[in-house]
């Protein structure tokens, strides 16, 4: 009796904060779902129009029929190379300007007017130029994440190296550290914080960018399967699309989160 | 028990020669239409292996003294000559105000930056590092991240990394003029104990009469804006010191007392110079 008691209470607290998180997953899991139980009713009532908004149980049959056809998978992996690229090439250029911009005050004099004027320019905008510039390969679709990812991360990585505290340049200075030795210890570190939030954001700006520009003159992707879709009117593949697309950008949140983790152990809020 | 004296020090036969050797030092910072004069008419010579206090109200200019000393800062006038014995070895290291250790570095990274922007060796890195840390209590947290740590600990840390350097004087910019009293005091008495082992010159700047006294052989006392040498007080106590028990002397409360009657002034100076700029 006398060692039940203590066992039993602390039951009861471990059962309440079970309770507790489960009950705000279940809510978080069942609010999309009830909202998709109330499109596959209305369509089925017919207060909805099933050619522009189909049943989500149709949606659903042609996304298995897409993944066993493999086409599916396909387009997805077209995109996603073209992303990786286009995120390598434009990022890592931005990072390593941005630090040495945010660090050497000519350079940045020198730059800020030509970063300012083109980054207002809306990236779509461009596209028929690149597409003049790059043909209607691969290369073209690499270079429109490329711009897109470029200006976040460059813009941020500039605003990193600014807030960092003087005193570290001072610590620096007083310790012999060289030029080489002030970006690589005390710039780029010091900026990483916001230049992981420009990467998130430059990331979405290339999904955004590619699913515009295999839109034009790609004959695969996730861009391209949705407007392929429409020209043959099969709108449920055209929401197959969105979808994969929605999760794609899902996904990256995630794993950015987790690479932020990763990279930043010192940040004091995870 | 204590001497004053005027800045031109009589260097007598036999005596070490000076390791800094300060004259006629004036630093001017120009703003739109004014020239402000932060520090003017400053000479020092200072012992080497002497713990030297500077102090004096806020705003008197002891920062820029101490940043001019670092290379940090160029005087608009006059000159400072450091006598570097071992060229191999800094010219300075300095702890500064504030939380001033990386905080993307771990302790031991933050305690190891002097002697790896120095190119020296790893095993030199790990036995140097390791004794400082050992020396600062820090050792448990070799692998910490600063956020993981007090602001006690962090200064600990700051200090670590200024000895690891083995610079030829150290430069301490008000360390521990952010913690409270009982950190201050066990920062103090840790201090005195790293230091008697290695007897480096030390100049170090605070705002605390008791701090001034209780770590320093010499205290320059400075005059508010613009800052110049108001007095240069010897402090007579021998060493090793132990800070509690040195602060229950008869003697230790009379040279407070005296310091504190010559700076109180210059407090109030200070203070109706602020009034006045306020009141513009």
């Amino acid at each position: 009796m006398k060692i039940s008691a203590p066992v039993g209470r602390k039951d009861v607290k471990a059962r309440a904060g079970f309770s507790n998180t489960m009950r705000d997953r279940i809510i978080g899991l069942s609010s999309p779902l009830l909202l998709l139980l109330l499109w596959e009713i209305a369509v089925r009532l017919g207060i909805v129009d099933a050619r522009f908004f189909p049943p989500p149980s149709r949606i659903l049959v042609t996304l298995v029929a897409l993944i066993e056809s493999g086409v599916l998978w396909a387009n997805t992996w077209a995109s996603l190379q073209r992303l990786f690229w286009g995120s390598l090439i434009g990022g890592v250029p931005a990072l390593l300007l941005g630090v040495v911009m945010g660090t050497y005050r000519p350079i940045r004099a020198a730059l800020n007017p030509l970063v300012a004027a083109t980054y207002p320019v809306p990236k779509s905008a461009i596209l028929p130029l690149i597409l003049l510039i790059f043909g209607l390969g691969e290369a073209s679709k690499i270079a429109m994440v490329a711009i897109g990812v470029f200006y976040p991360v460059l813009i941020n990585a500039v605003a990193g190296v600014l807030q960092i505290n003087r005193m570290y340049l001072d610590v620096g200075k007083n310790f012999g550290a060289s030029r080489w030795r002030t970006l690589s210890t005390i710039a780029l570190p010091g900026a990483l914080p916001l230049i992981m939030t420009g990467v998130k954001l430059g990331v979405g700006m290339g999904l955004i960018l590619i699913s515009i520009a295999e839109m034009i003159g790609a004959k695969s992707g996730l861009g391209y399967m949705i407007w392929n879709a429409w020209e043959i009117l099969s709108v449920e593949t055209m929401y197959v699309g969105l979808l994969v697309i929605a999760v794609l950008g899902y996904a990256f949140t995630l794993l950015l989160d987790e690479l932020e983790r990763w990279i930043i152990p010192w940040k004091a809020d995870h | 028990m204590q001497s004053l004296s005027t800045p031109e020090l009589s260097v007598g036969e036999g005596v070490p020669p000076a390791k800094i050797v300060v004259r006629e030092l004036r630093k001017e910072f120009r703003t739109r239409n004014d020239t402000f004069v932060a520090i003017d008419h400053i000479s020092l010579e200072i012992d080497q292996g002497a713990f030297f206090m500077i102090v004096g109200p806020s705003g008197c200019g002891k920062t820029t003294l101490l940043r001019i000393l670092a290379g940090l800062d160029t005087p608009t006038s006059g000159e400072v000559r450091i006598v570097q014995e071992d060229p191999s070895k800094p010219g300075n290291s300095m702890v500064f105000q504030g939380d001033s250790i990386f905080p993307w570095m771990t302790v031991w990274d933050n305690a190891a930056y002097g002697l790896r922007m120095r190119n020296r060796p790893q095993h030199e890195i790990d036995e140097v590092v390791g004794h400082y840390l050992d020396r600062t209590g820090l050792t448990r947290f070799a692998s910490a991240y600063p956020h993981q740590l007090s602001g006690g600990m962090k200064q600990r840390v700051s200090i670590a990394r200024a000895f690891a350097n083995d610079p030829e004087i150290l430069l301490m910019d008000e360390p521990f003029s952010a913690l409270d009293e009982q950190n201050r005091t066990l920062l103090q008495e840790e201090l005195l104990r790293i230091w008697d082992e290695t007897k480096k010159t030390v100049v170090f700047i605070t705002h605390s009469v008791d701090e001034a006294v209780t770590l320093g052989d010499r205290i320059m006392v400075m005059t508010a804006q613009p800052g110049r040498e108001k007095a240069l007080i010897d402090v007579p106590f021998e060493r090793p010191r132990h800070v509690l028990e040195l602060r229950a002397r008869p003697a230790y409360g009379e040279l407070v007392y005296s310091i504190w009657s010559r700076l109180r002034d210059e407090v109030q100076q200070a203070r109706l110079q602020d009034e006045a700029i306020g009141s513009k």
